[in-house]
């Protein structure tokens, strides 16, 4: 089978626009969870969220950076942000393909896990209100999953295999799993996969709200709010934003010289076969999706330095993750370090596995791993791991996990490896 | 030039994000705008919002210039 190496990442995150704008914040233990100012939530009992800053200068997200004026109303926020974060994963990557050989050798596959919720609502008002005239001829292609992948091949001029994921809060993880599989069967050279989501909006707020799924106990003190694995968490925290990575065969990125970050050497899917929404108790779905991926690289589980955890600061679904972790990890368990970035960034759904893989790379590439914010009264069942609580530590990463876990019961863990 | 005409063309270099010099009477929406049927659709329908008139489908399809807008806009309005 033919090898995948990362030679390029992007991201677009509450924390900042730019991959290493947002890590450096994520060292530096700062939170991208603020209060929501930009639409009414006076009647949603979660008022905060992981929201992109946004305007001109470094780290900020600038969209006409990216998208003309002309273009950004036939695309919704997911969108935009996923053009954004693959147009810095490519720039990165250094990877331009120009003749038609290039071009065809290299595909998208960006997911989003809702896709353009603020756009279904706005033209759902339009319709209700007896204006289905006033609904645009770009409402359609700014809503649907697959126009990020589309807008980002037209863009480029990627003529490649041109695929999507909707697989919710495993979206991204599943999207970099299923690229790096075209090009180890040879569908194509070089891919640009990741995952997008900006459903911060009314609509998703009340619908995930409603599920009982978000906190609401630190409206007043957003920073706190997620706090994955500590006795005061209280729910999930909504994020919006995109990550990317750009995936190449190993002798095409050495062949032209590529810096090359790490390689992706498993990847692990599962189903829980339980619930809509809530994990299976006893972490079968975890287990067996990490188990799954250790097995296609290869490797032991005492082969793991990092896991970045799908961790979303629920109540339910973060000690029954640990409990997952012990069961496959063993005594190993106490020797590896394991975060959760959605402390800082919120939980960015369909997106949440892209930028985590971009995550669980650098931490590679540079040898440090990021912090679990706000965990400052571990549970019980945390005794004995390293979670890395409110700090960044310095560590050597020669093998890192990712996981994600997504409503449907649906899993996948990655494994990226020091090349 | 009469507001219509200049009405028209600043709709036009909003939505399709032309220079303005580029607007003519005579400008086609598609061969000299860069416009592509879906932006076609979206500027009638901005032209409706405007001059608060409703443009049909079978009209719609004849609007293929500057000019063709101005002149259907004039006779709806006048």
């Amino acid at each position: 089978m033919r090898r995948v190496v990362v030679t390029g990442v992007g991201a677009v995150t509450p924390l900042a626009s730019g991959a290493q704008n947002t890590w450096q914040k994520l060292l530096n233990s700062q939170s991208g969870i603020k209060s929501i100012d930009t639409f009414d939530v006076s009647d949603i009992p979660a008022k905060i969220a992981g929201l992109v800053p946004r305007g001109v200068g470094e780290g900020l997200f600038n969209a006409e950076d990216h998208v003309s004026v002309k273009d950004m109303k036939k695309m919704d926020d997911f969108i935009v942000f996923g053009v954004a974060a693959a147009d810095q994963a490519l720039a990165d990557s250094g990877w331009k393909p120009e003749t038609e050989e290039d071009q065809e050798a290299t595909g998208v596959l960006i997911g989003s896990g809702i896709g353009g919720l603020p756009k279904i609502a706005e033209a759902t008002e339009l319709v209700n209100g007896g204006k289905t005239r006033r609904v645009s001829p770009f409402f359609i292609p700014s809503c649907l999953i697959n126009l990020v992948s589309g807008q980002v091949s037209i863009k480029h001029g990627l003529k490649g295999p041109n695929h999507a994921v909707v697989t919710a809060c495993s979206t991204g993880a599943h999207a970099v799993g299923d690229a790096s599989r075209m090009i180890m069967l040879g569908d194509a050279d070089v891919m640009v996969a990741g995952g997008a989501e900006a459903a911060v909006c009314r609509l998703g707020m009340a619908g995930f709200a409603a599920a009982r799924a978000l906190s609401t106990g630190y409206n007043d003190t957003p920073t706190e709010a997620s706090r994955p694995w500590d006795e005061g968490r209280d729910g999930f925290v909504m994020g919006e934003g995109a990550g990317c990575v750009v995936l190449e065969e190993y002798e095409h990125a050495k062949a032209r010289g590529a810096k090359i970050y790490a390689e992706v050497v498993g990847y692990g899917m599962s189903g829980d076969a339980y619930h809509i929404t809530a994990p299976a108790e006893d972490g079968n779905g975890g287990f067996r999706s990490m188990r799954n991926a250790l097995r296609n690289a290869g490797l032991n589980p005492e082969d793991v330095d990092y896991v970045n955890a799908h961790g979303t600061s629920t109540p339910l679904g973060d000690e029954i993750e640990l409990g997952a972790v012990k069961r496959l990890f063993g005594d190993h368990a106490s020797n590896m370090s394991m975060s959760s970035t959605k402390s800082a960034t919120g939980h960015l759904l369909g997106a949440a596995g892209a930028i985590e893989a971009v995550f669980s790379i650098l931490a590679i590439h540079e040898g440090v791993v990021p912090p679990t914010l706000n965990l400052r009264n571990p549970s019980e069942a945390c005794k004995g791991i390293d979670l890395v609580p409110l700090e960044a530590k310095q560590r050597k990463v020669n093998v890192a996990l990712s996981n994600s876990f997504g409503f449907g019961g649906t899993n996948a863990s990655l494994v990226f490896k020091a090349i | 030039m009469s507001d219509v005409a200049d009405r028209v063309k600043k709709i036009v270099v909003e939505h399709l994000g032309v220079e303005e010099d580029k607007v003519t009477e005579n400008a086609s929406f598609i061969d000299d705008l860069g416009a592509d049927s879906l932006d076609t659709v979206e500027l009638v329908m901005a032209f409706e919002e405007e001059f608060g008139c409703e443009i049909p489908d079978d009209a719609a399809e004849k609007i293929l210039t500057v000019k063709d807008a101005i002149d259907f806009i004039e006779k709806a309005n006048g």
